[in-house]
């Protein structure tokens, strides 16, 4: 019997060590370290890179693709149980919109710092962009001389009646640059500015950048504003479209080409916030920085990086240096001096 | 059309059951509470942005939107019967084919043939470009506009009409046509006068789903960059980052629809839509040397613009971006038919549970509540699909903080489950499973059940050996349009899938939402196709009845 009672005495200790070392080894072997990322990028985009890293790093990647809307509202309904670790867009706006709402965590990190210029950053650290989308003006050379050309706001002269085409304000990308307007110059000069645009119009808004590109080549109008990963994307297809690309507002002082971005932020109830930090920063770096705009032909948001050979025949130009946080902060505005203005 | 039946044929009155009011009550539950949260919005006041929209946006909006409906309307009736009765009715060279051929503008979204039809037909496409460089200038074709979008969705809506008219038709026997035949009225005369009004509530029924499908549509107004109601919203929300404000202006939009479907119900009340008689097939009508070319020359125009064209270019389209397909598109399919097969049939039977309860008349309350719980369709998809996703996920934190309390880890019970994903499809086409079932349950007469049960049967022999046979073609109807709605869904499907779980209808999205179209071809054909085999096992069941009948 007391031999009994000993034995009993050693099996306890006996089988929890034997179960922390199971467990222990059973948790190193089954969960290789894993992210979850909620993207508004598209799959065809974000996967190759994704498949990269898990690659180089041996973090399992999940990610669900969606329009940045619903990806808020599935964020802040899933609250702290969210399964997200990483949240990307592709603009400003809306992760200027998801850092208002305390969806992100602050990324303290000397890495992002030095990669990602700061105008291209959130202040606070709470989102950073990847890559850049410029939008610019794009024009025909056969019906427009380059010298005409000189800022966004010259586009509501006169001399361009009937010569221009547009792309509907329901896009963010022309909500922000509106933004951009109103940052620089006020709401009032920036809604005569709109104006002009509207009265200028070769033909009603366009719903995409591909389509208005495509009536300036073909005569309809003369000009446009569009993302210059769009024309990538045609030029690739025809080089011998007549499209040539002009960089607004490089001669006003303190403005340049309105760009946008493409980012993320870590969420504020990740469950690997390190994990997370880790594949921003991934991001960041060279290799991944040609990738990720390359893939779509957009611009590095690191600028040491060099560009895809397409767009690097663009030239070179000078950003607007406001910070793209503006973009969120002035979207409202912008939507609805639109609306007033009457473009559509 | 007969009016109300004798009162000595009157079922006699009975203790109302019960179950009706539970059925009723548990899908009012499921659909009610995303209605719920969305109205719940008005709790948070957004008076600057209404008064903006008031200003500067809804005027112009709320226009458009009247002239979409009216058109839509319009035209999808005129398309829908015009064909069903041809096709259902009359004989003429390619009947046959046509009259499945027809039903397959269903699969293809809208917004793929307005993208096809503007570049085809917009200054820069080829037919305008052509045209330039052979005679300098050329016509201007106004495609993108508000005559341009209408006729888009025309030609992409007709089926629902088609569809249940034809069914309607074909049911509907020939003895009233013959009847009014004697009575003197012609063939046209009968067709206004007998035909079209024995049809009301099947061609109402599919109206309604058009209306709703209008009023909710983005993507396709957006191709036009056509400024609709559902603009608005998404204008409030993604514009204005004011999901409130956006909750609000979808609101109004149930409460519209309800009024709609409340008045239409009303002006049927009193009304009864009994077969006559069993559904005799007699001789079609044979149409005249110029009518039977006529005829076929106006479906085949309809089947080459609303499918042959834009199938021909997402086939192009889709060859030139081949190197897209891989092993994936399996997975696609098969996750896209699964979805669309299980969502489909718990649908219909939803929709069927939904049919019997109002038709054991519950009680004033409970039938409106059960009306209302069709509203799910008449919402802009992400609206519902986020009304959704609020109270999906409360239950689950609620649950997972229930599991933290009795020191367990619990994982979420709905949320990136498949049940969530079919409930949620259940909220949003609720009324496509419910109205053609609930047309075809109006051939079933009270007197039938009584004849019925005096013969001995009744219970669940009565259901199988009477009604099934009758509700056949609305249960088939139904399945096939739930089916093909949920293949082509994409914000409640983006919204609630498990990870991994792509969709046709998800590549497309991938591929759209950055302006690829020519790439989004190769899914989108793919979608289509998919989309055509349980349109072609309608069909094929239709015929093989056909044959039996005769």
């Amino acid at each position: 019997m007391r031999s009994l009672a000993r034995l009993r005495h050693l099996t306890r200790p006996l089988a929890a060590l034997l179960c922390s070392a199971l467990l222990a080894g059973g948790l190193e072997a089954r969960e290789p370290e894993e992210l979850v990322v909620y993207s508004a990028r598209n799959e065809q985009l974000i996967k190759p890179l994704f498949d990269a890293y898990e690659k180089a790093s041996g973090v399992r990647i999940r990610f669900l693709t969606d329009k940045e809307g619903p990806l808020l509202a599935r964020l802040k309904a899933e609250g702290v149980n969210t399964p997200a670790d990483l949240l990307l867009t592709v603009d400003a706006g809306n992760l200027w919109q998801a850092a208002e709402s305390g969806l992100l965590q602050p990324v303290d990190s000397p890495l992002l710092r030095a990669r990602i210029p700061a105008h291209l950053r959130d202040p606070d650290n709470l989102w950073v962009g990847l890559s850049v989308r410029a939008r610019t003006v794009v024009y025909n050379p056969d019906r427009v001389d380059p010298a005409e050309l000189s800022s966004y706001a010259a586009l509501a002269d006169p001399q361009w009646r009937g010569r221009l085409c547009l792309r509907t304000s329901n896009k963010v990308y022309n909500q922000s640059l509106v933004a951009m307007l109103i940052a620089e110059r006020g709401e009032q000069a920036a809604e005569s500015i709109v104006r002009g645009w509207v009265a200028n119009l070769a033909t009603p808004p366009f719903a995409d950048d591909t389509a208005a590109l495509k009536a300036v080549a073909a005569g309809q109008c003369d000009l446009t504003l569009v993302n210059t990963y769009y024309l990538g994307r045609l030029l690739k297809e025809d080089p011998a479209l007549p499209l040539k690309v002009f960089w607004p507002n490089q001669r006003e002082e303190g403005s340049g080409v309105h760009v946008n971005i493409s980012g993320g932020g870590v969420t504020r109830h990740a469950k690997h916030p390190e994990a997370a930090r880790k594949l921003l920063e991934w991001l960041a770096s060279d290799e991944a920085q040609a990738a990720f705009a390359g893939e779509n032909l957009e611009y590095p948001a690191n600028p040491e990086v060099t560009v895809a050979p397409l767009v690097a025949s663009w030239g070179e130009f000078r950003q607007s240096p406001l910070n793209v946080a503006f973009a969120g902060a002035h979207q409202g505005a912008a939507v609805k001096l639109m609306d007033r203005a009457g473009y559509r | 059309m007969t009016q109300a039946a004798t009162p000595i044929l009157a079922p006699v009155p009975e203790a109302r059951p019960l179950w009706p009011r539970l059925a009723i009550g548990s899908l009012a539950a499921l659909v009610l509470l995303p209605l719920a949260v969305i109205f719940a919005s008005f709790a948070d006041p957004q008076g600057a942005v209404w008064a903006h929209f008031g200003e500067f946006v809804l005027p112009r909006l709320v226009v458009n939107t009247l002239w979409l409906l009216i058109g839509v309307g319009f035209g999808t009736a005129v398309l829908g019967i015009s064909l069903a009765w041809l096709t259902a009715v009359c004989e003429f060279p390619g009947r046959r084919w046509l009259s499945w051929g027809l039903l397959l503008p269903l699969a293809v979204p809208g917004y793929v043939l307005g993208f096809v039809m503007i570049g085809l037909l917009d200054f820069t496409g080829p037919l305008q470009t052509a045209w330039r460089a052979q005679f300098g200038a050329a016509p201007q074709i106004p495609i993108r506009s508000r005559g341009g979008v209408i006729a888009v969705m025309a030609l992409t809506l007709y089926p629902y009409v088609y569809l249940v008219a034809r069914n309607a038709f074909q049911t509907q026997g020939r003895r009233a046509l013959e009847a009014a035949q004697t009575l003197g009225l012609g063939r046209v005369g009968g067709f206004f006068r007998v035909a079209l009004p024995m049809a009301r509530p099947w061609i109402a029924g599919g109206l309604a789903l058009v209306l709703m499908e209008t009023l909710a549509d983005f993507g396709t107004v957006a191709v036009f960059n056509y400024d609709t109601f559902t603009t608005a919203i998404y204008r409030a929300w993604f514009g204005l980052y004011n999901l409130s404000a956006a909750s609000q202006l979808a609101s109004l939009l149930v409460v519209l629809v309800f009024i709609a479907l409340a008045l239409e119900q009303r002006s049927r009340r009193g009304q009864r839509f009994t077969a006559g008689g069993r559904a005799d097939r007699g001789q079609r009508i044979a149409l005249g040397p110029v009518a039977r070319w006529l005829a076929a020359l106006w479906c085949g125009l309809v089947f080459a613009v609303a499918v042959a064209v834009p199938l021909a270019q997402l086939l192009a389209w889709a060859w030139q971006s081949r190197g897209d397909l891989d092993v994936r598109y399996l997975g696609f399919l098969y996750r896209s038919l699964i979805l669309a097969a299980s969502g489909a049939g718990l649908v219909v039977l939803l929709g069927l549970t939904l049919a019997y309860a109002l038709r054991a008349r519950p009680g004033r309350g409970a039938s409106f509540i059960g009306r209302l719980s069709t509203l799910g369709y008449a919402l802009p998809g992400t609206v519902l699909a986020v009304g959704f996703y609020l109270p999906m996920s409360a239950i689950d934190n609620g649950w997972i903080a229930l599991g933290t309390y009795l020191d367990q880890q619990w994982t979420p019970l709905l949320g990136g489950t498949l049940v969530a994903m079919l409930l949620a499809y259940a909220v949003r086409f609720l009324a496509v499973g419910f109205h053609p079932v609930e047309a075809a349950l109006h051939r079933i007469t009270p007197s039938m059940d009584e004849a019925a049960r005096n013969l001995g049967s009744g219970g669940r022999d009565l259901l199988a050996r009477v009604h099934l046979p009758l509700l056949r073609g609305g249960i088939a109807t139904a399945s096939v349009l739930v089916f093909v709605d949920i293949m082509k869904e994409m914000p409640i499907t983006l919204m609630t899938r498990p990870f991994g779980w792509d969709t046709l209808a998800i590549r497309v999205f991938e591929m759209t939402s950055e302006g690829e179209w020519q790439r989004a071809a190769l899914p989108a054909v793919t979608l289509v196709i998919a989309g055509l085999i349980p349109v072609l096992l309608l069909m094929r069941g239709g015929d093989t009845e056909q044959i039996h009948a005769t």
